[in-house]
């Protein structure tokens, strides 16, 4: 019972936000909007890498390339062809889920820091590539400039198309992870020798995590052109992943909604504490040491815990622990 | 493509020597990775220091003798940022998990990118090579830079004193205890702590020298840190993590495909290294070498 209720609960701070969120754009300042809806639009990246690395266990440590890839292929469609804009718009995830699909392949027959190097160096590939080709991609200047029908001009509007889409992905995201796919991915995580045992084929179930979380990097890498309209080949760049990866950890890496929190932490901090002092990475490091010495399970997994102290002594806070002590590299 | 002999053995000396600098600072993380486990991110930060203080040094001390002055002083000024952040913070966080010091290398590293744009600004420096070392000499015909036969030789003999000094002094041999059994080693009797931080700024100490080194060849600026990192990981990864003469493989195959890269086609010369690397780790995913892991 208490579950359902809390359950509800939650739901109903949900609806608020969202609702809070939809009132933004017509009151706030247009600079406010931009930043939410960047927000929006990085945290549905680092939502769909933590399918990966905080429900998966795999170190998917380029991420971005997908997201880059994404948008890449939108912008490429929608400069380079004069196919109608959806077909564009379609394109960014279809090629960043068969990305997904080749890099996952090679990759998910590794494990650990194997797995993650491995990555690194496939995604670090398409980078160089992209950075190089300039006849085809712009190289290190990227495509700027790209054309949105009428509908998705004004940034209004594209702040409510964005909003739309990311609901839209986070109930799907939260659907799969509550699915037996996304409890069996979990189980994976957490002993795949068992799991191997009882007869899943590991690497199959994370292969396909691997292809719906880069699908859905795909969507964030369309949201992102929607958003900027230019592309550029720092998306590819490893820095990006990382910092995608540290907002995972950031926010808490088994919540499902801690990539969220920890994309705004770092976004907002980026933003307002870069307009006083041009060294905010200096406090944002200072910010994640404090962060690692005092909330090891990140900002969420902090929240969470005050909210429901009765989870430390249910068992639950053990299995987290078996999880992150089995996540070493 | 109708490169004369000379041409091509120029370029491969080139990226041999390239090679070097890459190897000296991969050693230091490879060793750091042998004995603690950890992937160090703030290496890169590190080695970027070395650089940087090796400009101003070179500019304080001036005349014929001040690059080496320091290229002697500058990696220790790299050991001194590297002894305060590891007894200071790292030091306390040995028993965590992996990705959590991960977190920490790089907020380190984050930290110390803006410390250099504090004290250096951001704008492009430049070494000149020491007097000694300036011009070329001829190699059938081709000229090569004498700066960069003096890193062929002087990568080879950092990998013998590194080499000399882990299995020859009692300390080296304890590291690579720790680095095999670190339990055992504190059952012993030792300090692992000690152990892990003595080991820690040799790996920083490397970085500082290959930073000093590479300050003559590259324009020295903020965000140099980004793109040696990751090619040091990978390096280390396909020669094996933790071993020394894995990282000198790895260093020769990144430097040599990406000088060959230029000459053929220089476009996507920074291509070929990365597609190197991918091949290696399809074929031996655990590195050429053996890994100490």
């Amino acid at each position: 019972m208490a579950k359902k209720e809390s359950h509800l609960k939650g739901l109903w701070i949900l609806g608020i936000i969202f609702i809070l969120l939809i009132l933004v754009p017509p009151f706030a300042p247009r600079f406010f909007t931009y930043i939410l809806s960047l927000i929006f639009v990085t945290s549905l990246v680092a939502m769909s890498l933590n399918m990966v690395v905080g429900f998966g266990g795999m170190f998917q440590f380029h991420h971005g390339v997908f997201y880059g890839v994404g948008a890449y292929a939108t912008a490429l469609m929608l400069t380079k062809t004069s196919l109608p804009t959806w077909i564009g718009f379609i394109a960014g995830p279809i090629v960043a889920t068969l990305t997904g699909l080749i890099i996952g392949g090679f990759c998910v027959r590794l494990t650990r820091l194997y797995f993650a190097m491995l990555q690194i160096s496939l995604g670090s590939l398409l980078w160089a590539i992209v950075y190089r080709w300039y006849s085809f991609t712009g190289g290190d200047d990227g495509i700027h400039g790209i054309r949105m029908p009428s509908l998705l001009q004004s940034l209004n509007n594209s702040y409510y198309f964005i909003l739309i889409i990311l609901t839209l992905s986070l109930f799907l995201m939260h659907k799969i992870l509550k699915s037996p796919f996304g409890k069996t991915l979990q189980a994976i995580r957490d002993n795949p020798q068992r799991c191997e045992a009882v007869g899943i084929n590991v690497r199959r179930y994370q292969l396909l995590g691997i292809v719906i979380a880069t699908f859905f990097a795909g969507v964030a890498g369309v949201l992102f052109v929607i958003l900027e309209r230019s592309v550029f080949a720092d998306l590819l760049f490893w820095v990006l992943s990382l910092e995608i990866f540290i907002m995972c950890l950031l926010g808490g890496w088994f919540t499902f909604f801690g990539p969220v929190l920890g994309t705004a932490i770092i976004i907002s901090l980026r933003t307002f504490v870069g307009k006083y002092t041009e060294y905010w990475t200096l406090i944002l490091g200072i910010i994640l040491i404090l962060v690692i010495f005092f909330l090891p399970e990140g900002v969420m997994g902090y929240i969470q815990e005050l909210v429901k102290p009765g989870m430390k002594d249910t068992g639950q806070e053990g299995k987290r622990i078996d999880a992150s002590s089995r996540i070493g590299l | 493509m109708n490169f004369g002999i000379a041409e091509i053995i120029c370029q491969f000396l080139v990226g041999i020597s390239r090679s070097m600098i890459l190897f000296i600072v991969c050693a230091g993380l490879s060793f750091i990775l042998g004995v603690l486990r950890v992937p160090n991110i703030a290496h890169g930060s590190l080695y970027m220091i070395g650089a940087f203080a090796t400009f101003s040094i070179t500019k304080i001390v001036g005349g014929t003798y001040g690059f080496w002055v320091a290229l002697a002083l500058a990696p220790f000024l790299v050991v001194l940022v590297s002894l305060v952040t590891e007894r200071l913070l790292f030091c306390h966080l040995y028993q965590r998990e992996h990705l959590m010091l991960l977190l920490f290398t790089f907020s380190v590293s984050l930290i110390l990118g803006d410390l250099v744009k504090i004290v250096w600004g951001a704008e492009y420096r430049s070494v000149p090579p020491p007097e000694l070392l300036k011009g070329s000499i001829s190699i059938l015909g081709a000229s090569f830079p004498k700066y960069n036969l003096f890193l062929i030789i002087i990568g080879p003999l950092v990998g013998i004193a590194l080499w000399l000094f882990t299995t020859k002094t009692k300390i080296g041999k304890i590291s690579r205890a720790a680095a095999v059994d670190r339990e055992m080693v504190g059952v012993l009797g030792i300090n692992v702590s000690w152990v892990f931080a003595f080991a820690f700024l040799i790996g920083c100490y490397l970085a500082g020298v290959g930073g000093a080194l590479v300050a003559p060849t590259v324009s020295i600026t903020l965000g140099m840190d980004h793109t040696l990192i990751i090619e040091a990981f990978l390096i280390v990864t396909i020669g094996g993590l933790g071993n020394m003469w894995g990282a000198l493989v790895g260093s020769l195959i990144f430097g040599v495909t990406h000088s060959f890269g230029v000459l053929f086609w220089p476009q996507f010369a920074i291509v070929f290294p990365y597609m190197a690397v991918v091949i290696v780790l399809l074929l031996r995913p655990k590195g050429l070498l053996k890994s100490v892991w």
